[in-house]
């Protein structure tokens, strides 16, 4: 199909009926019409799987019974989600209480703009926008993000919510030093933040063999990130009734739901990205094989989800597994294991690249 | 194309910066503060300085208006502090603006200075090879400022809890 | 335009900007309208009526914790370009090495004090 609309782009150009600048705008919005139609794809099926999982770890069967396996059920339940009532309640600050969810789904489709999901198909590059910031625009609209959820307790004016957003604020205070630290030894073995180039530096060595200690401060950030057991503080259903999201109902709280799995899918993306190859094939030639066709595009593309799948796969299994962390726990892994930790990768890395000179 | 981004981001960056002024509620201050810091990189983008732009985002709207926001829900607004027209800080500001128009005014003839080559001064590399040569020593010097408002921090705090 | 390589990134943006705008203005057209219901403006409070402000004021007991983290976050940036241009000013001497360095020792001084005034336990 991809080739297929490639050849009418083709075909326009020859007939003079495009500039190139048309040809570059209906590229770049075929891009980004795939890349948000793939990752709520990806969000609608997390769900299930992670309903499906679950149920297996505590010996449940789980939904199966909308369409085969229970593959309909995202179906159902987006339906269910989209035609309830809309409460809109009395007691709530209106304009934050309805933008809130806007908020926390926004930034997940925005940062995985910069994230290269493939290698070339037909020429053009398979990332959105090839940012020479790179990982900053990520971390910089991830960090907005977190208004979301102070803002959902805020407006909601209900104590649940209010603690929920209390304790997302100072969830991050206790994360983001390490998760920006935490990456500082890839910067520097790569020498850029340019994502496309610290994936092309793991052609031969993914960087996770040689930033074990960076991997794993920045695997558990982005758990903390993401909100995810065993950092799901400002959730926390045993505790708070949901937290932030008590108030809401029908397609605002699935906005809020959709936000969680989409920021799940942008973790596991930044974390290929950045520590497992990218979309790189190990151990396997591929365009020794396929040559450099669309075909060998189509299989680094597929090689990069199915990475992505199997973080997703880590994140659902550490949520049925673990319990979670109190705040004053959070706040000392944050501060006094995870930041020295960090700043110890960040010396070793560079006495090993000073010795190396 | 540049100039008309950059009237739309100004005006929107006005906008907003009336609003944090003038709104009643301190989180809608707040969060106006946020999209003007928002629209603010936008600008800087259009100059070509990326890496300040994100960093922008990063530091002002992702970490330091958090915890404004923070601050401003522990405060609870419902209580409603009635602004008041401050005269000392309307002096300050009055005073600010006049020293911004002479900048600006002893600026607006010269030529700006140019950093680094080819238009992409403001990359992230070329940004780096700068402040590690040539700019270390202020570079050096944000370390003990950073140092001094540390200890202030822990100093000013540790002093308000033995008082209260 | 030196900022082209930015207008994909922003098109990006508009688009998700769309659909959660879509998101947000479609259902409660769509959906269904439901009677007034006394139950649905009040807070939730497991079932009880609520009690008290939806907003209860309590002790921060980590707003210097807050304050210290804008202050490490900005040590944290200046890290970024200097990572990147790291490998290739090695090649021109250790200086690159020593300069972070003396920049982390400082900082990390004030860590240390941080943490010894005890000003990162949770009390």
């Amino acid at each position: 199909m991809v080739n297929h609309a490639a050849d009418i782009v083709v075909h326009w150009v020859q007939a003079g009926m495009a500039t190139p600048w048309l040809v570059w705008l209906v590229i770049t919005l075929m891009k980004c019409g795939a890349v948000v139609g793939v990752m709520m794809g990806m969000v609608a099926y997390t769900v299930l799987a992670e309903r499906r999982f679950c149920a297996f770890i505590q010996d449940r069967l789980g939904p199966n019974r909308v369409g085969p396996f229970g593959l309909l059920q995202p179906v159902a339940d987006g339906m269910k989600l989209f035609l309830k009532e809309n409460v809109l309640p009395g007691h709530v600050n209106k304009v934050y209480y309805v933008l809130a969810p806007a908020i926390t789904l926004f930034p997940a489709l925005a940062t995985i703009a910069v994230i290269p999901f493939g290698n070339r198909l037909g020429g053009e590059k398979m990332v959105i926008a090839d940012l020479n910031v790179g990982i900053l625009w990520v971390f910089s609209l991830a960090a907005l993000g977190v208004y979301g959820i102070v803002l959902a307790g805020w407006a909601s004016n209900s104590k649940y919510p209010f603690i929920g957003g209390v304790r997302s604020a100072a969830q991050l205070i206790s994360y983001e030093l390490a998760m920006g630290l935490s990456v500082i030894g890839v910067f520097m073995l790569a020498g850029s933040l340019n994502l496309g180039q610290v994936v092309e530096y793991q052609s031969h060595c993914w960087l996770v063999l040689k930033q074990p200690l960076g991997f794993l401060i920045f695997m558990v950030a982005m758990f903390a990130e993401t909100n995810r057991t065993p950092f799901d503080l400002p959730e926390g259903e045993q505790e708070l009734a949901a937290g932030y999201n008590t108030e809401y109902g029908s397609m605002k709280f699935a906005l809020f739901f959709m936000g969680e799995y989409a920021n799940m899918v942008v973790a596991s993306a930044v974390m290929v990205t950045l520590f497992f190859g990218g979309w790189q094939v190990p151990f396997i030639p591929v365009e020794q094989w396929l040559g450099c066709s669309w075909l060998s595009g189509m299989v680094y593309i597929g090689c990069f989800l199915a990475k992505l799948a199997a973080f997703l796969f880590l994140f659902i299994w550490v949520r049925w597994t673990l319990p979670r962390f109190r705040y004053d726990q959070l706040m000392n892994l944050g501060w006094k294991v995870l930041l020295p930790l960090g700043l110890l990768n960040i010396l070793l890395t560079a006495l090993v690249l000073a010795g190396q000179r | 194309m540049t100039a008309a981004l950059f009237y739309i981001m100004g005006l929107a960056m006005l906008g907003f910066g009336v609003a944090v002024i003038t709104s009643r509620n301190p989180v809608n201050s707040a969060m106006s503060l946020v999209l003007l810091l928002a629209a603010m990189s936008g600008l800087f983008v259009l100059l070509g300085a990326f890496f300040l732009a994100a960093v922008q985002v990063l530091v002002y709207a992702g970490a330091i208006m958090v915890v404004f926001l923070f601050v401003i829900m522990f405060l609870g607004p419902d209580e409603g502090v009635r602004r008041r027209l401050h005269w000392f800080g309307a002096i300050n500001g009055l005073l600010v603006v006049v020293a911004l128009l002479y900048a600006f005014f002893t600026l607006a003839g010269k030529q700006p200075p140019m950093i680094g080559a080819e238009g992409r001064a403001g990359t992230v590399e070329s940004l780096g090879r700068l402040l590690f040569s040539k700019y270390l020593l202020p570079f050096e010097v944000a370390s003990v400022l950073l140092l001094v408002a540390i200890v202030g921090a822990v100093v000013l705090a540790r002093k308000d809890a033995r008082s209260s | 335009m030196i900022f082209a390589e930015y207008l994909p990134a922003a098109l990006q943006a508009g688009i998700a900007l769309a659909f959660v705008a879509a998101m947000l203005i479609v259902p409660p057209i769509v959906a269904k309208k439901g009677a007034p219901n006394p139950a649905k403006d009040s807070a939730y409070e497991c079932g009880l009526p609520a009690a008290q402000s939806g907003r209860p004021r309590f002790s921060i007991k980590f707003y210097l914790v807050a304050i210290l983290f804008v202050l490490f976050d900005i040590e944290v940036v200046f890290l970024y370009p200097w990572a990147v241009v790291y490998k290739e000013m090695l090649r021109e001497g250790l200086s690159i090495l020593f300069s972070m360095l003396t920049f982390l020792a400082i900082l990390f001084l004030g860590f240390l004090y941080v943490w010894k005034k005890g000003a990162l336990d949770w009390k």
